[in-house]
């Protein structure tokens, strides 16, 4: 399946593959920041694929000079039973990525969290605010210079009496 | 009917026109209210908040509003070793433990590229299943609760502390389990706790069927279940639901047979599939599993082999307690475990299981180091929330509590 897979992106969207990677089975594709709403449209679309269900989408911060962070898309299909991952690499200057929700429907919250803690910004996101830390907070937690203790101050919270 | 205007009421009527006053309120239709529900509303399970706009009675448009039991464990696993990390899975979801321990070290062995012997194999399924029953028990008892009716909260509850005592003896502790290991469990199964869960198996379809009794003829119950809360099977798929709830809504797909880990594929169950897509839909899922859930602990105890319990792997896995004091090499590799950590290969996995909420995954990238360098949780109730204001769109304010007891969610997974 994963032959097949790699098979039939390359022969629709030769140019938007970065690498493919398979390490422990598990299928995973490096797409072109730019062509992630195509592919996503083509592999849901796609009668054989069929890739219906977008399981999750999550950051990651490789804290590196060049793609520090990366958007992983989960993707299964409940036809095939059959699950692959997808990636874009997004650079620290210009943290925009193209969304997903025009495609499935539950990319919605799960990249309001990539967005909350990673700062990456998802254009065409119908409601792009933050999930858990609260409005008006500064930082992205979960970025690698972000302290584990957080920083002293920077959460408002009730007075001691 | 007409009432004969009295000479006093006229004299108001004609005092009112001359001075041409108007007399003004808002319609309670066509202005809208805002309902705050939540964090602290014991029908949330949890610390969920809604944020609901009402017409009348009736919900026009729901925002959920998530964050209030945020305790950042994904930056936390990037900070612990592996193993370390195990204790956390237990405050995930709650309600069903052992099955978050189980997902978490198989996604951990994958990474290290190590098997549990068959003997733990067939204990964490058992684990699991258990799990399952407890979490569905709860659902049960607070949706029932939530429609008005107190008896099956109770007997639910009642059933739930036999499997609570069952861990107790399982694992040492009635809650917060901690009981697998990477490579194998904390400890194997006694023969006290063997035959706690023979006799829980034995006596519980009865009590399931004493509870359903009570329910599933109700008329109470049933009109306001049948209809509510109605998500298509196209949704359902677009919005990524997984587990009872997306089976509530006529999709075939259990990850436990679909794309089998442990044991499961040699094991004989039934998934249940509803079509409606309402809420009583979901409980019947939940009802009908918890039978399911009874076969495949049956089906273990009989094949459960005699054996180890820990993968022979002595860079990976912990080495016995009573190794340690006499043997130099496992008290070695106890040492560098447990201050190094593990040291998995460079790559990244992502391991699911069908936990009792739906598909708990965990992705792990490692750079080769002792810890985790990203640990993702996919959380099934932080996905199924996500249908709530498509759920309570159009219905009345009285349903909004019965349909947050059909998705079933609880808050310690949704935040994390």
């Amino acid at each position: 399946m994963n032959q097949r897979i790699v098979e039939k992106l390359q022969s629709h969207f030769a140019d938007s593959i970065v690498s493919v990677n398979e390490f422990r089975e598990e299928l995973t594709i490096v797409i072109k920041k730019n062509d992630i709403v195509k592919v996503c449209q083509f592999l849901r679309d796609d009668d054989e694929l069929k890739f219906d269900s977008l399981r999750d989408v999550c950051g990651a911060d490789y804290y590196r000079p060049e793609g520090r962070f990366e958007v992983v898309y989960n993707l299964y299909s409940l036809k095939n039973k059959f699950r692959m991952r997808l990636k874009v690499r997004v650079e620290e200057e210009n943290v925009h990525v193209p969304s997903v929700t025009c495609v499935w429907q539950s990319a919605d919250w799960a990249e309001r969290e990539a967005y909350d803690m990673f700062g990456i910004i998802f254009d065409n996101h119908p409601d792009l605010r933050r999930i858990y830390m609260p409005e008006g907070f500064e930082y992205h937690p979960l970025r690698k210079e972000f302290p584990l203790m957080g920083i002293p101050g920077s959460l408002p919270l009730p007075r001691k009496n | 009917m007409n009432i004969p205007i009295t000479e006093s009421q006229l004299k108001i009527l004609r005092a009112l026109e001359n001075q041409d006053t108007t007399i003004t309120f808002d319609d309670p239709l066509e202005s809208d209210m805002v309902l705050n529900m939540g964090p602290q509303h014991p029908a949330t399970h949890g610390v969920l908040r809604l944020i609901i706009r009402l017409d009348g009675e009736t919900v026009v448009a729901a925002v959920p509003e998530l964050g209030y039991l945020h305790r950042g464990y994904e930056k936390l696993a990037e900070n612990m070793s592996f193993h370390e990390f195990i204790p956390h899975t237990d405050r995930l979801d709650y309600l069903s433990t052992l099955a978050n321990n189980v997902a978490y070290v198989l996604a951990v062995e994958k990474l290290a590229g190590i098997e549990a012997p068959r003997r733990a194999q067939f204990i964490r399924v058992i684990c699991a299943e258990l799990a399952r029953l407890t979490s569905h028990l709860v659902a049960l008892g607070t949706m029932v609760m939530d429609t008005g009716a107190v008896t099956i909260l109770l007997w639910a509850w009642r059933e739930r502390e036999k499997i609570q005592d069952i861990q107790d003896e399982l694992t040492g502790v009635r809650f917060t389990t901690s009981f697998t290991r990477v490579g194998g469990l904390a400890q194997d199964m006694s023969d006290a706790s063997l035959s706690m869960i023979k006799d829980f198996i034995q006596q519980f379809p009865e009590k399931l069927i004493e509870c359903e009794k009570l329910v599933l003829k109700n008329r109470i119950f049933i009109q306001r279940c049948e209809g509510i809360g109605v998500i298509s099977k196209e949704d359902a798929i677009s919005l990524g639901w997984t587990g009872p709830n997306l089976r509530g809504s006529g999709v075939d797909h259990d990850l436990r047979r679909d794309n089998p880990y442990l044991v499961y594929n040699e094991l004989d169950f039934h998934v249940p599939v509803y079509n409606d897509g309402d809420t009583l839909a979901r409980f019947y899922v939940r009802l009908q599993e918890m039978r399911e859930s009874v076969k495949i602990i049956q089906q273990c105890l009989e094949k459960m082999p005699q054996g180890p319990i820990h993968a022979s792997n002595p860079k990976k896995v912990l080495p016995r307690k009573e190794n340690i004091y006499g043997k130099m090499e496992e008290l070695i590799h106890d040492f560098m475990i447990v201050n190094f950590g593990i040291n998995p290969p460079v790559g990244e996995v992502y391991h699911a299981i069908e936990a009792s909420k739906g598909e708990l995954g965990f992705y792990i990238v490692s750079k080769g180091e002792g810890v985790p360098w990203r640990l993702k949780i996919r959380s099934p109730s932080f996905v199924n929330l996500q249908a709530m204001p498509l759920l309570v769109k159009g219905h009345l304010i009285s349903d909004v509590v019965a349909i947050i007891g059909s998705i079933d969610p609880v808050m310690g997974e949704a935040d994390k």
